[in-house]
């Protein structure tokens, strides 16, 4: 479990990190979300003791960072930003070294050899880590998180650099140990924080603009009164059609997506749900729906409107009429 | 500590540094020794201890000057300081092992005495006595040359750098003649690793100049885990 109080890193006159306040519980996978230099690696090296916090508290399954350091590092597995490896020492000299580093006492080939398996670098046990790929040389790092099953976990921007597969094997792999795990991960990839973590933090500038589960997070702006439905069938008619559907405000065209196909806008009015009607009334004329889904807004929407500070009727009613706009310019094609 | 200790000692070996340390230690020594001692066909080594002195203020920056500047350059400082184990703990690690590799050099100029003794006789325990005195020498520049590198993040800053820490400790002692202040010119005389280090080639052991050494290594050495300290605070 990790409990952070209050925490403020300050250099100079700037806030790097202000007043920050967050716990995760243990078997969570919280997201860290933000920017570049939003304050995610500082806040993480302060909660692996890397860096001392100007002012606030920093607890690592009760052990504050501060005041019992080792304890609490104990408790820690860490993948900085950027892997600290040496270059210099095979992959096995390396985890070895950490092994000891850590004090660890499970018993050591087969505690490595399960590492190792885990994340997928047995067959480059033997070779230099200056001689691997990007892809292997974060993987070992991983590794080296993982040495002494810690019960913490704090990975900041774990995929970065991989390729899409390992991107997705890296990710399976931290839903798994986050089952038995806290794990705190960072990334400004949104998609990323929404496959993976339970829970997610949205921090700018050094403060925190949300905190939910994604689910809530896109609920919050999800608006299941407006669909993009796509819909087999003559595109004037199908407008006609739709539009009888009571509670239906607005009926857009957008683009035709394959032969004979359109994409349709449709908003209702809000509280209603439309969906069995247009599906009933659509089959009693035999067109088809092809395709259907709420226009929530993305996790993109969420965060730029977070981090942009506005609020969240100005957002949408301006998200509404760019989209408008978009539907006009598209028709008048 | 024991695990930095043994990488360390080992990171001296697959770099070229440790080869390079020892390689130049050992041709230098060897050079001093033929000059000074068989040349003359004496068996007094004390000529070899003193011009030691000199080669050290350029061959202990070589063995300091990655010891903390490499890790910082690398990011392997988010490693180590991050592991559960304390500052001091880490500093020392690397102060050893880099005394690990100095030994290995001062335990040359024993082989010396051994091959003068089947010549003559030799006084062991002058021997002994400078041996320490080298020893304690080097550990108190490699404390001084750690300091320096905990600073930068650059190997040739820091060994340039400790270099000229290491001569101006040096000249401190030349420095204290010319100073018409009395007290300044005493402290800068008492302080002088020169005029400490050498009785020990006298065949002098004075313990305070053993415990001057100690002291100097010890400070040095505090000084680093401030400087690491304190950059957590930065």
């Amino acid at each position: 479990m990790i409990e952070v109080k209050h925490l403020v890193k300050s250099y100079g006159d700037k806030h790097a990190v202000a007043d920050i306040s967050f716990k995760a519980n243990d078997g969570e996978i919280l997201g860290f979300l933000g920017p570049n230099g939003a304050g995610k690696s500082t806040t993480m090296n302060i909660l692996t003791g890397y860096l001392s916090s100007t002012s606030g508290e920093a607890y690592i399954n009760g052990h504050d960072i501060l005041e019992d350091p080792i304890a609490a590092k104990k408790e820690i597995g860490y993948l900085p930003e950027f892997p600290p490896l040496y270059l210099d020492m095979t992959v096995k000299e390396y985890l070895y070294f950490v092994y000891e580093l850590r004090g660890c006492r499970l018993p050591r080939n087969t505690h490595l050899k399960e590492i190792c398996e885990l994340v997928k670098i047995d067959n480059v046990y033997d070779r230099r880590i200056g001689n691997l790929s990007k892809g292997y040389r974060q993987r070992v790092g991983l590794a080296q998180a993982l040495v002494g099953n810690p019960n913490v976990l704090i990975l900041d921007e774990p995929t970065v650099g991989l390729d899409p597969k390992q991107i997705i094997e890296i990710r399976t792999l931290i839903k798994k140990l986050g089952k038995n795990h806290t794990v705190i991960l960072s990334s400004h990839i949104l998609s990323e924080v929404q496959a993976v973590c339970d829970r997610i933090v949205v921090i700018n500038q050094g403060k925190i603009v949300a905190d939910d589960t994604a689910d809530n997070l896109s609920r919050e702006l999800t608006a299941d009164h407006k669909l993009i439905a796509r819909i087999d069938g003559p595109k004037d008619e199908v407008i006609k059609v739709v539009q009888t559907i009571p509670g239906v405000v607005s009926v857009v065209a957008d683009l035709q997506r394959e032969r004979g196909v359109w994409e349709y806008n449709i908003e209702a009015v809000e509280g209603t749900d439309i969906r069995r009607e247009l599906n009933r009334r659509l089959m009693a004329r035999n067109w088809y729906i092809l395709g259907l889904r709420s226009s929530e807004l993305s996790l993109e929407d969420i965060f730029l409107k977070l981090t942009m500070g506005e609020s969240v009727t100005e957002f949408l009613a301006g998200k509404a009429d760019d989209l408008a706009e978009n539907y006009e310019e598209a028709e008048n094609k | 500590m024991s695990a930095i200790l043994k990488r360390e000692t080992r990171a001296y070996f697959d770099s070229l540094i440790g080869y390079i340390f020892l390689t130049a230690f050992f041709a230098g020594s060897g050079i001093l020794f033929s000059v000074s001692s068989l040349q003359y066909g004496s068996t007094d080594m004390s000529g070899m201890y003193s011009g030691l002195f000199f080669m050290l203020l350029v061959l202990i920056p070589i063995l300091t000057m990655r010891t903390l500047s490499e890790e910082k350059r690398q990011k392997t400082d988010q490693l180590l300081l991050t592991a559960p184990i304390s500052l001091p703990a880490l500093v020392m690690g690397k102060f050893f092992a880099a005394m690990i590799i100095y030994s290995i050099g001062v335990a040359m100029t024993l082989v010396y005495a051994i091959v003068v003794s089947f010549f003559g006789a030799v006084s062991w325990l002058t021997v002994l006595g400078n041996v320490v005195g080298l020893l304690l020498l080097g550990a108190a520049y490699i404390a001084v040359g750690m300091l320096i590198s905990s600073l930068t993040e650059n190997q040739v800053i820091a060994a340039i750098g400790g270099f000229a820490c290491m001569v101006a400790l040096y000249l401190i002692g030349s420095i204290a003649s010319i100073i018409p202040v009395q007290w300044i010119s005493r402290i800068f005389s008492e302080l002088s690793f020169s005029a400490r280090y050498s009785p020990f080639t006298y065949g002098v052991f004075d313990f305070s100049n053993v415990l001057f050494f100690i002291s100097a290594a010890v400070i040095f050495l505090f000084l680093t885990v401030r400087v690491l300290e304190r950059r957590r605070w930065s």
